[in-house]
């Protein structure tokens, strides 16, 4: 657990859900030393503790939220984001912890990389970031990396994410030894050579449009190759970015075959389809893709019935001058740390959701998947919880996203429901005024 | 004469045509009458001594083409020049594309040097679209990767009016590489929008998968697809699509989807043959159909100037507020 010094506060006037204990009601929370020291009611609570109060002013405060798949781009890309920025968007988005993926340059496939991202991330202090390993040195899909020395070096997963790992042979053996380390191997499900040069979904749009298309089968035909070789191998696979109907209908089956596999999917999935391409160009490309209509039901239908385990954003920042290019010269990804909650609590708004069954999502389930502390409202749980106003109206984007990027199809887009203040270790990091304390 | 190419070309300017032209969704069918009706009258200067009018003088019309083309080009250029433009070509080899600008740079860089209008063409699906939301001149789009390519398809409705009189109930088979055809994409638009009947011949594997979403009927047997046809449509194959996987080989192809004599009986007896050229001699179509009668490939590439012609006078040659073509002095001696 990456080290961020602790806090204490007293939060008043909340009301507070954690569906992990089963708690919730109305009160004051008061944190020492970045754990909860205890719970109750009434205007005197807390008053002799001398610590640092905060009026919640009626929020209700949830465990913060959990990210199991973001690009922080540091070291090697910081002109798209580093440490600081993502961690400043994490926080504004609710995100108390964050996993950050090995595609950096160089390559987190070393305990070295592993150690000053955890540094640099220290040094920041706002979030609690957790790297995860390389599956194959260079992500080059041959040889894998040390996942024990990266795993002692704080590594939480490991994954070739960007790509799929490479061949089922390699998976395989990926899988088996990883099982020394008891943590989970995350594949990016993609069949490249069916993909070819696809840039957007495979159907009418990409007809129309005249791009090539990235079929389902793409995502479909990788799905089945892992879930049939983690039969084989054993282990814990993670399936990223889950968007296709056939490939959550694949995980369900196996999920009832008792194999030890887990998903998540993001926001956009949820939110958009392959139409949004039309109208938000670049900004809608992301790989998976966008899909259909019914790609996009399967999805809350996979949410609902607990076949995707985590909704994870895939925080994928990118300058402006590589979005606004030529729409197949464009890089995929969209940012989505900051809108995630508002796009997730849709699905309540929707009434696809409860409240509770959002907040398991967004970080019991990821908390309890990759092994991370998380949030606790009862006294001695660990003080990461996000404030969040439910009737909260804001624009996406404005008057800034925190992230250094501003790739994103919402920007501009009215949201409902506001992430308020974000609180890691009892130290208040965010609060909906723009203000770090750090 | 010069009276009747204002008067149909005022008439079409306010039957709304945007800054740019950019994909045939954008047009209405009156807009696409209004431009066959503006490129009828344009016709007739080419058997005029002095084939210009200077509706279009001290204008200045850049040709950005970032892939290799000699009819597209050539046309947008006798086109601008007989309506007295200026006209500059800029190709991607011999720019600074080739030392890494972009194409927003590029594109700032040209109407920074004080270009009213840009024909581009562009390996990418979408560059024009991207390009007119950046910048202040006209964009026309030349061609862009396998979206577009609308003044081919304006100029096909020009041929097929021309030689059938109408365009309405006429049954249109385009035959070939659909999946990868901008000119296919832009002609199925516009053929259905002026109430053509579209129907598309190709093997699967240059289809769109998504191609029944479309109002069009789709063969893939030639023979059955171009039954009592009035017009048939060939497009150019790209050589390499035999290396690419999507056919076996360009003999294969040629056996399968080849327009010949024997085959062409199924057709209307009166059919009418078109592609946008270049042709694969042997491939798409045999020597002696592509010089028959009933080929008019020739006359789209003679038609194209016109239509051409009419666009930019459209989209360029209005005065800054009028909203109505501007009419230079000096206009009604240039003929008469």
């Amino acid at each position: 657990m990456g080290y961020l010094k602790p806090g204490s506060l007293l939060i008043r006037n909340v009301y507070y859900l954690d569906p992990s204990e089963g708690v919730k009601g109305f009160g004051n929370i008061l944190i020492r030393d970045g754990l909860v020291e205890s719970i109750g009611v009434g205007e005197s609570f807390g008053a002799s503790s001398g610590v640092p109060i905060i009026d919640g002013g009626g929020a209700l405060l949830c465990p913060g939220f959990i990210d199991l798949h973001a690009h922080f781009r540091e070291p090697g890309f910081e002109y798209k984001e580093s440490i600081r920025t993502g961690s400043m968007a994490a926080v504004a988005g609710g995100f108390t912890s964050v996993c950050v993926m090995a595609n950096t340059d160089p390559v987190n496939d070393s305990a070295d990389v592993t150690e000053t991202i955890k540094s640099r991330a220290n040094e920041v202090g706002l979030v609690r970031v957790y790297p995860i390993g390389a599956v194959t040195k260079g992500l080059a899909g041959e040889q894998l990396t040390e996942m024990g020395r990266l795993s002692d070096a704080g590594c939480v997963a490991f994954s070739d994410d960007g790509k799929p790992v490479s061949t089922s042979r390699l998976l395989r053996k990926a899988l088996e030894y990883s099982r020394i380390f008891d943590r989970p191997v995350i594949d990016h499900c993609e069949d490249l050579d069916l993909s070819a040069k696809g840039v957007m979904n495979e159907g009418i749009v990409s007809a129309d449009l005249g791009l090539a298309g990235i079929p389902n089968a793409s995502e479909e035909v990788c799905v089945a190759r892992d879930l049939s070789v983690l039969a084989l191998s054993g282990g814990r696979l993670h399936v990223a970015h889950l968007s296709t109907a056939g490939g959550i209908r694949m995980v369900r089956e196996a999920k009832r075959r008792h194999l030890h596999v887990t998903a998540e999917t993001c926001p956009h999935y949820f939110a958009l389809t392959e139409e949004a391409v039309r109208c938000h160009g670049t900004h809608a490309k992301m790989n998976p893709p966008l899909r259909r209509e019914e790609d996009r039901l399967a999805v809350i239908e996979g949410l609902k019935d607990g076949t995707i385990d985590v909704i994870a954003t895939d925080h994928a920042p990118h300058a402006s001058h590589e979005k606004e290019q030529e729409f197949d010269r464009a890089p995929f990804g969209i940012i989505g740390l900051e809108t995630a909650f508002s796009l997730s609590f849709e699905l309540v708004r929707e009434g696809h959701l409860t409240i509770s069954e959002l907040i398991y999502r967004l970080s019991t389930k990821p908390s309890l998947l990759f092994g991370l502390p998380r949030g606790r409202i009862v006294p001695g749980g660990l003080a990461d919880f996000v404030l969040l106003d439910l009737s909260g109206i804001w624009e996406a984007g404005s008057p800034r996203y925190f992230s250094k990027s501003r790739n994103s199809p919402f920007t501009g887009t009215q949201m409902k429901g506001r992430v308020n203040k974000t609180v890691v270790g009892g130290r208040l990091v965010y609060d909906k005024e723009g203000v770090f304390v750090e | 004469m010069i009276d009747r190419i204002l008067s149909s070309a005022a008439l079409s300017v306010t039957s709304g045509l945007g800054p740019h032209l950019l994909s045939v969704s954008d047009l209405t069918p009156d807009s696409v009458r209004g431009i066959l009706d503006t490129a009828e009258s344009f016709l007739d200067l080419r058997h005029q001594t002095v084939k210009k009018v200077p509706v279009l003088r001290g204008k200045t019309l850049v040709n950005l083409f970032y892939e290799s083309s000699t009819r597209t080009r050539s046309s947008f250029e006798i086109a601008a020049k007989r309506l007295s433009a200026d006209v500059i070509n800029v190709s991607a080899t011999q720019s600074s594309v080739t030392k890494g600008e972009s194409l927003i740079d590029t594109v700032r860089t040209i109407e920074a040097l004080g270009a009213d209008g840009i024909v581009i063409r562009h390996p990418s699906s979408g560059a024009p679209a991207f390009v007119s939301e950046r910048v202040r001149c006209h964009v026309i789009n030349g061609g862009d990767g396998c979206h577009e390519h609308p003044t081919q398809a304006l100029l096909d409705l020009f041929t097929i009016r021309k030689r059938k009189g109408r365009i309405e109930g006429l049954n249109v088979a385009i035959v070939g590489d659909i999946l990868h055809s901008r000119v296919a994409r832009s002609n199925i638009l516009a053929l259905t929008r002026m109430g053509a009947r579209v129907r598309l011949v190709a093997p699967p594997t240059l289809l769109p998968s998504a191609a029944e979403a479309w109002p069009v009927e789709i063969f893939h047997h030639l023979e059955q697809g171009i039954a009592g046809c009035d017009v048939v449509m060939a497009l150019r194959l790209q050589l390499e699509r035999a290396a690419g996987g999507y056919i076996p080989s360009l003999s294969e192809y040629a056996r399968l989807y080849g327009l010949n004599g024997r085959v062409l009986r199924s057709a209307h007896p009166d059919v009418l043959i078109l592609h946008p050229g270049p042709v694969n001699r042997g491939v798409e179509i045999s020597e002696e159909e592509m010089f028959a009668s009933s080929s008019a490939i020739l006359s789209q590439v003679e038609f194209g100037v016109s239509v051409r012609m009419a666009v930019l006078y459209l989209l360029m040659g209005g005065g800054p507020d009028s909203g109505l073509p501007g009419l230079p002095p000096g206009i009604e001696t240039g003929e008469r």
